[in-house]
């Protein structure tokens, strides 16, 4: 999923400072799982913005509603009555849900609550890792189901590079290293000798650096 | 005239321990301060941030989260996140200028009607000296000027 | 021979060869660069041209390499792939090339986290491996990484680095594998302090055939004393310092134990000598470089050989 965190409250607030009416809109998708921009925390938000503002001897209207999805046109279009009764809109979704209101309703400022961060999985409660970059080239099949993109420090094709101690990166002690862990993997599957095999420089046209990229499905776009 | 202020105070209570305490106060005839409003929850797990943040909203004076002590459970860890959350609503109280002192948890068990008065009058007086939240209900009755 | 390079010569020879190091200045004065390497002129046959080590921004190598080129002192152009993408790589290959500069190491670098620019991008666009794949393929196919001919290719003595006491220590033979497979002509060691562990290492490189399609050079770094012991077996990632090494330094007075880091380290050479595969070494004085001809000389590794 994609993993997020609230912006600082000092940041939020200057963005809605010079507003009277707030649209605060949360998505139950990712964010929601994240524990981030869901229902919950759109409620936490609006309660401690109104409450500081209170304090400032400003009474802040904001009105709260949470998206079945934020990055669907279909769904944003669920605003389209609430956005009058609003001078800016403040989105809890990742970048995309923030970016699908904006394209939408143009004439209202749009402001992020969170940092959108990462792909990540949930390692337990309470606790997100970085699991995939989107290079749109996936080696996961030979690397034992580990991605050294996303999980190597230096993103290296063919690690492990001289720092890896005890499992561990050498910038980060709670940091795995991907490529013991590709190595652990690799053994388990009786595979060791796909560890010589040299993977090749990787096309990143792929990845982001081809430009933004675009999927369209002609068998459903038509 | 302006009336004194009296806090008004919020205290989710666990079922087992501090919301028993509370019975056992009552039944010792042990004086608690009347301003404390107890809301009994099956465990203090069950209090969400947004509980804490809404009865402040609202114009509670203080909140605190009475729970079991720790390793007594009933649910096992609801004290430990309850704990967790209270320091997460502290934190963003922070954030928003709100004092955090406000907010506080507090461990029992159930025997400890004494301790469970005892918490209350402490903790009343604690906001007493705090003074009104900024959006105080019973600061506003008591025509006082929020501080913090 | 493949290049023109000196370092390749005096392999080729069958003498040891020695290397050493020279860190750039983090400012534009070309002296300071020639002074480091003017303290090492013959005594060594090629001295490498550290590229922003330790994720710090200094001159760049192949301007410091050209410096020493000017001079008359080969050069061993270090390239990593942390701050440059394979068009800059190939680019910076060329130009340094095109000045005389016919040796280099192909590392991936520290990370920026280490550095004074942590908030630098990280590019990564190729792995050292595959750098080393870069310039073999410049070198022996004349090409470009697109696939396009190059207008006179550039002919690089190709060098890697290996560090036989990263973990996990099983994979470490196998990685020099895959620099060899990629095509490296050279290595160059992380440091040696436990000599035991480098002699396993070896053991399997030779059992491979390795030792015959590379060259080693072991790595040989003097300790100033019990104080930088003790921090390269703690703090370094990917060093390992045995503790009678520091229990030795240890024991000698403070004012000692420059000479004996400097006795350690002539030992270890003397004891590297032997083992079979080791064809020269790199010797890495940090802030340190006018003891490297007392190392050379008292190892017995002078007068270099005249190519």
């Amino acid at each position: 999923m994609i993993t997020a965190v609230r912006k600082p409250m000092e940041e939020i607030i200057a963005c809605v400072a010079p507003y009277d009416r707030i649209l605060l809109v949360g998505c139950n998708e990712c964010v929601s799982v994240c524990s981030v921009g869901g229902r919950k925390e759109v409620a936490l938000l609006a309660s401690a913005l109104q409450m500081h503002f209170l304090k400032q001897g400003k009474t802040m209207d904001i009105k709260e509603i949470t998206l079945e999805r934020q990055c669907d046109p279909e769904y944003v279009e669920e605003l389209v009555n609430l956005t009058d009764g609003a001078d800016a809109i403040l989105s809890m979704a990742c970048g995309c849900g923030v970016q699908t209101i904006a394209g939408r309703y143009r004439e209202k400022p749009v402001f992020p609550a969170v940092n959108t961060t990462f792909m990540g999985a949930s390692e337990r409660q309470g606790v997100w890792s970085e699991r995939c970059q989107g290079c749109g080239d996936c080696v996961l099949g030979i690397t034992g189901g580990i991605c050294p993109i996303a999980r190597c420090s230096k993103r290296l094709m063919n690690g492990p590079c001289g720092g890896s101690s005890n499992g561990k990166c050498e910038i980060d002690p709670n940091i795995d290293c991907a490529w013991q862990l590709i190595w652990d993997r690799l053994k388990a599957l009786g595979l060791e000798r796909r560890i010589e095999d040299i993977m090749e420089a990787k096309d990143w046209r792929t990845s982001r650096d081809g430009g933004p990229r675009k999927i369209v499905r002609e068998d459903l776009a038509s | 005239m302006t009336k004194a202020f009296e806090p008004e105070i919020v205290a989710f209570c666990c079922h087992y321990c501090a919301y028993t305490a509370a019975d056992m106060a009552g039944s010792k005839r042990l004086s608690y301060p009347a301003n404390v409003k107890i809301i009994r929850v099956p465990c203090t797990g069950k209090v969400d941030p947004i509980h804490i943040m809404k009865a402040l909203h609202k114009g509670a004076d203080g909140v605190y989260v009475a729970g079991c002590l720790e390793g007594d459970c009933h649910f096992k860890t609801g004290n430990i996140r309850a704990a967790h959350r209270v320091r997460r609503v502290q934190a963003l109280l922070e954030e928003i200028g709100w004092d955090s002192r406000r907010v506080e948890m507090i461990t029992m068990s159930a025997g400890m009607g004494e301790r469970f008065a005892q918490t209350a009058r402490e903790f009343t007086e604690k906001i007493r000296e705090l003074g009104p939240s900024p959006v105080s209900r019973a600061g506003q009755e008591a025509g006082r000027q929020a501080v913090s | 021979m493949k290049t023109e390079s000196r370092l390749e010569k005096v392999l080729a020879s069958g003498a040891l060869a020695v290397t050493s190091e020279c860190g750039p200045p983090r400012g534009v004065v070309p002296d300071k660069v020639k002074e480091k390497a003017e303290l090492l002129r013959g005594y060594v046959d090629a001295v490498n041209v550290t590229d922003n080590q330790t994720a710090m921004v200094r001159m760049s190598s192949w301007a410091a390499s050209i410096l020493l080129k000017q001079i008359g002192i080969d050069p061993v152009f270090q390239m990593v792939t942390r701050d440059r993408n394979r068009l800059a790589m190939q680019a910076d290959i060329i130009g340094a090339y095109s000045h005389g500069v016919n040796t280099m190491l192909c590392l991936s670098g520290d990370h920026p986290h280490f550095g004074d620019h942590p908030m630098a991008a990280n590019v990564y666009d190729l792995d050292s491996v595959q750098l080393i794949q870069a310039v073999v393929k410049m070198r022996d196919e004349g090409k470009f990484q697109g696939g396009k001919d190059i207008d006179h290719p550039p002919k690089m003595f190709v060098g890697a680095a290996a560090n036989p006491f990263a973990d996990p220590f099983e994979l470490r033979v196998m990685r020099l594998a895959k620099k060899v497979r990629a095509g490296v002509d050279f290595i160059q060691t992380q440091c040696i302090y436990n000599l035991d562990k480098f002699a396993r290492w070896m053991d399997g490189v030779c059992e491979r055939g390795l030792h015959e399609k590379v060259h080693i050079l072991a790595g040989i770094t003097p300790m100033k004393s019990a104080g930088m012991a003790r921090y390269m077996k703690n703090r370094v990632p990917g060093m390992d310092v045995p503790d009678d090494i520091v229990k030795r330094m240890e024991g000698v007075p403070k004012e000692k134990q420059p000479e004996e880091g400097i006795k350690i380290a002539v030992e270890s050479i003397e004891r590297l000598k032997e083992m079979e595969g080791v064809h020269g070494f790199h010797i890495m004085a940090i802030e340190w470089e006018e003891k490297v001809p007392e190392i050379v000389e008292k190892a017995g590794l002078l007068p270099r050989p005249e190519i």
